[in-house]
């Protein structure tokens, strides 16, 4: 539990705490190393099939700077070399990004404070892994102030973001394949379950992950990304209810 | 290009895509400003990171890409030890952990 706070003090509920916005950027990227392992090989693997569909290095930096979103840009590419319309690939890779939608609205109760520009540039580096780290800890630190948020936040995202440019830029360069053989795929998914396990804290998380996993095993036939669109909702719907619910049976 | 699509037409891929991305992001966070949001709103949204992020992982879990979409027991053994892990220390780099070594122990042996 966090403690009242002393002295101008941050106190924080588990490992670690940060008192200065450095520290808190320096924790944001501390936390963010794990990822690296997945991120690397990612971004050069998305370097070298981006050449290998025939686009230059500029185009390569051009997906990853101004696009900044893994799962999407290996969607276009996979379209685009299979000459589907342009209108195609960009709606369906919209479709695997709309997600994000509900990260950004998960994060307005937390940096509601900031201002137009701070907010422009989280949502500029909102992935799957600033918003799941982000989140973690703002949940596991409620006294954090928005200073520090802003701090760690951005601490996660020049370990998740910045590699992913600069490595994909290097995979085109480069242009050398990853060893097939390594278990590498998997990366992300134990990552990301990692994360999310320990934040499962009641049997109104339970439900929640419960049917939103459920959900998109059914709705995996669907294409790209609605599935999720559609269980995601679910889900975050069965733990409100169950959150009532428990709250409802604790009172009577 | 090799298949025939222009440089052009990738540019406007990438620029397009890359503004509509900003703005999915943006959308919620970028346009609510300091308006309150509704009590069942939020509840809903502290459900976000359970939700989503474990559905976005379980179909890769149960047909992974690496084995052609076949359910992998190592691959569905390494899930299942980084959850329960995760759930019982509550650490993130100890489930990691225990995700890899089964997945790369059960590879090594079967």
């Amino acid at each position: 539990m966090p403690q009242p706070r002393t002295a101008g003090r941050q106190s924080l509920a588990d490992d670690g705490a940060p008192f200065t916005a450095g520290q808190a950027f320096r924790r944001g990227a501390i936390k963010s190393l794990p990822f690296l392992v997945v991120m690397i090989p990612f971004a050069l693997l998305f370097g070298v099939v981006a050449l290998e569909a025939g686009m230059d290095v500029a185009q390569v930096l051009g997906f990853s700077v101004l696009v900044l979103a893994g799962a999407s840009q290996f969607t276009a590419v996979q379209l685009l070399s299979d000459n589907a319309p342009v209108i195609i690939v960009i709606l369906s890779c919209l479709a695997v990004n709309l997600r994000m939608a509900m990260y950004s609205a998960s994060l307005v109760p937390w940096l509601r404070d900031a201002t137009a520009q701070q907010k422009a540039w989280v949502a500029y580096a909102l992935v799957d892994q600033s918003y799941a780290l982000a989140i973690q800890e703002y949940e596991a630190n409620p006294r954090m102030d928005l200073r520090h948020r802003l701090a760690f936040f951005a601490g996660v995202v020049s370990v998740v973001c910045l590699p992913w440019m600069v490595f994909s830029w290097l995979g085109a360069t480069v242009g050398r394949a990853i060893p097939q053989d390594i278990a590498l795929d998997f990366a992300m998914p134990i990552t990301f379950l990692a994360m999310i396990a320990p934040m499962l804290r009641t049997p109104a998380h339970l439900a929640a992950c419960f049917v939103a996993v459920a959900g998109s095993l059914a709705f995996a036939g669907l294409p790209s990304g609605l599935g999720l669109l559609i269980a995601s909702p679910l889900g975050m719907a069965t733990g409100a209810l169950v959150e009532v619910w428990s709250q409802r049976r604790a009172q009577a | 290009m090799t298949n025939g699509i222009s440089d052009l037409t990738i540019w406007v891929v990438i620029v397009v895509l890359g503004i509509g991305t900003f703005l999915i992001r943006w959308s919620f966070l970028g346009t609510l400003g300091n308006r309150k949001l509704p009590d069942w709103v939020l509840r809903m949204l502290r459900y976000t990171p359970v939700a989503v992020l474990p559905a976005l992982v379980a179909p890769l879990v149960v047909w992974p890409a690496a084995t052609g979409g076949q359910p992998d027991p190592a691959r569905m053994a390494a899930a299942t030890a980084t959850v329960a892990v995760g759930l019982w220390t509550k650490n993130m780099i100890l489930a990691i952990l225990a995700g890899a070594i089964t997945l790369f122990g059960l590879l090594y042996l079967l």
